[in-house]
């Protein structure tokens, strides 16, 4: 089984970028043996998500420096993921402790990649800034050529 | 020659939101121990003012992702006490279910993925699961059934939508609660095993004069319900914890402290639940506190996570025996008018009792409300355990005296985010 999952809170703008991509997919009528996952990035129920899975796709928006909408693609088995570009979380793990623990527990799928987009504005409220939404279908196509 | 030592810890690590820690060390002694919250202030309290007595509990739900449940409960049973509504019978046993889920998901991660590093020489979960991913996987499978009682009673795990004044939006079938039966035996033994598996650990001494304060009930292990007691003659209902118990401001926290009037700090959580409830306990319970050499008393807080796993125990064996003895409730809920005066309610969250005082006007309007958190309530106490920890153990080297300070203050499983209205460590030698 294929996933992919789209992490985020979309009452804090661009930080729902990963729903918002989830969204856009499902309206083009999603894809055969991929599910599409709109997750607030609890770690626990993500390990969950990702058992039993060929392909996982993480879309999630970041906030590290990069200028607005820029787009960072990690294959996980291949790359460590820096904390500092997930360093943020509600609870215990973020989102690259969640991926190595899950490497430790020798728990991850076959094959995962990571999308990161920058985010602008992480205030309460919805809506994407003009700067995320612009490369949301830029993502879609990477995800379709993973996929 | 006198000499100065600093061990500063500027943010600290596997705690919940954000807080600092400072030791002062002069010529050998302790200057100076400040547990310094930065999270910024929430400002709860205030925004409640104005709102439907209803609302509260999903509101209050948003003060914490890992305790949501004790402030919806806290809030609900202070309507419900306000109203001069009493919730019994299927409608209560579900509410300690729901608890019983919210305690086994919060104490199962504290105790393995974040204490655990601290007794076993790991950085951190992730190193601590390349070495023993036996452990790891379970304390994983044990949170996630407590997750899977939240999700089936709550509609999530995290912020629950299906609880209300007076019970629930929506109850479950018989059916669907056994569904949870096979999960909760198996996570019934896995706990043991955790119990054993952190009974092995070598505790550092550390030994107080505390006062314990729990909510207690004579038929069960309190959690909902209760008077609330301590080992220092404290024995009131929940209605006059204002005139026993104060918060005052203090400079280096944005979380309020708490004090028992006239006579100091207050320990909060699962020793003072343990010490003053340990005859409540399920039997199943009593017997592992026994079989992993805990006994029925337990002064050191590095144990409690010794107790955080027999409390783990005391939640799965209940929650079977909830679920075996259900019989669906006619109704949801129960009706809640609202009437002008003010109502209180209290409930153990896993880091200790959370107290809620609400006042609404004849619409049921919000006038005022008070919310204290427990990690409010043990931030002094948290101090204190430094100040000690670290004059009895002086000449440890800087980074090990570190190490051990941040496990201290991992005991109490503090959660800074609830608290605040918190951690870096900084400890000085002059």
């Amino acid at each position: 089984m294929k996933k992919v999952i789209g992490i985020g809170n979309v009452f804090r703008q661009d930080d729902g970028v990963g729903p918002f991509v989830i969204q856009r997919l499902k309206e083009r009528g999603g894809f055969a043996g991929v599910e599409l996952i709109q997750d607030s990035g609890e770690s626990f129920r993500l390990l969950e998500a990702w058992k039993d899975a060929s392909l996982v796709i993480l879309v999630d928006a970041v906030l590290s420096g990069r200028s607005s909408g820029d787009i960072v693609r990690l294959d996980v088995g291949v790359d460590p993921i820096p904390k500092e570009l997930f360093p943020c979380s509600t609870h215990a793990f973020s989102l690259a402790e969640t991926i190595e623990l899950a490497r430790s527990l020798d728990q991850l799928p076959a094959k995962m990649i990571v999308y990161g987009i920058e985010g602008k504005n992480f205030e309460p409220g919805e809506g994407l800034s003009s700067e995320v939404e612009t490369v949301v279908e830029n993502v879609i196509e990477l995800i379709l050529e993973d996929v | 020659m006198s000499s100065k030592r600093t061990i500063k810890v500027d943010y600290l690590a596997r705690v919940e939101g954000e807080g600092a820690m400072h030791v002062d060390i002069k010529d050998g002694k302790v200057e100076d121990v400040k547990l310094k919250i930065f999270e910024p202030p929430r400002f709860f309290e205030a925004f409640l003012r104005g709102r439907d007595f209803r609302e509260v509990p999903d509101i209050t739900a948003r003060i914490c992702g890992i305790c949501p449940i004790a402030y919806e409960l806290g809030a609900s049973y202070a309507m419900e006490d306000l109203c001069g509504v009493k919730v019994e019978g299927p409608l209560r046993a579900l509410r300690r279910l729901i608890y019983n889920g919210e305690w086994i998901e919060s104490h199962v991660l504290h105790l393995a993925m974040l204490h655990a590093p601290d007794f076993l020489g790991y950085e951190d979960a992730i190193a601590m699961a390349k070495d023993h991913p036996d452990v790891v996987k379970s304390a994983l499978r044990l949170k996630k059934i407590g997750n899977d009682i939240m999700v089936l009673l709550g509609g999530r795990e995290i912020h629950p939508i299906n609880l209300k004044v007076g019970g629930f939006y929506k109850v479950p079938t018989k059916k669907e609660l056994r569904t949870l039966l096979d999960d909760l035996k198996w996570g019934r033994d896995a706990a043991i095993e955790i119990g054993k598996l952190v009974s092995t650990f070598t505790f550092p001494e550390l030994e107080l004069d505390y006062e314990f304060i729990a909510m207690s009930h004579l038929d069960e292990y309190a959690i909902i319900e209760g008077q609330l007691i301590s080992n220092k003659g404290l024995d009131i209902p929940i209605r006059e914890y204002d005139n026993h118990l104060v918060e005052s401001h203090v400079e280096h926290s944005t979380s309020l402290h708490t004090n028992v009037k006239g006579r100091g700090t207050a320990h909060v959580g699962p020793l003072a639940r343990f010490n003053l409830n340990f005859e409540q306990l399920p039997e199943l319970a009593k017997n592992v506190s026994q079989e992993i050499g805990l006994g029925r008393h337990c002064n050191n807080p590095f144990k409690s996570i010794m107790i955080r796993a027999v409390e783990v125990v005391a939640a799965f064996d209940e929650s079977i025996k909830i679920i075996e003895d259900y019989e669906e409730p006619d109704r949801p809920s129960v009706d809640v008018h609202p009437r002008a005066g003010t109502g209180y309610g209290c409930t153990e969250a896993p880091r200790g009792i959370c107290y809620h005082r609400y006042t609404i006007d004849d619409a049921g309007i919000v006038q005022d409300a008070k919310i204290v958190s427990p990690t409010a309530v043990n931030q002094p106490t948290i101090e204190k355990d430094l100040w000690h920890f670290v004059q009895s153990n002086i000449d440890l080297p800087d980074e090990k005296l570190q190490w051990h300070c941040e496990q201290a203050i991992r005991n109490y499983d503090p959660c800074i985010s609830c608290s605040c209205h918190f951690l870096k460590l900084t400890v000085n030698r002059r």
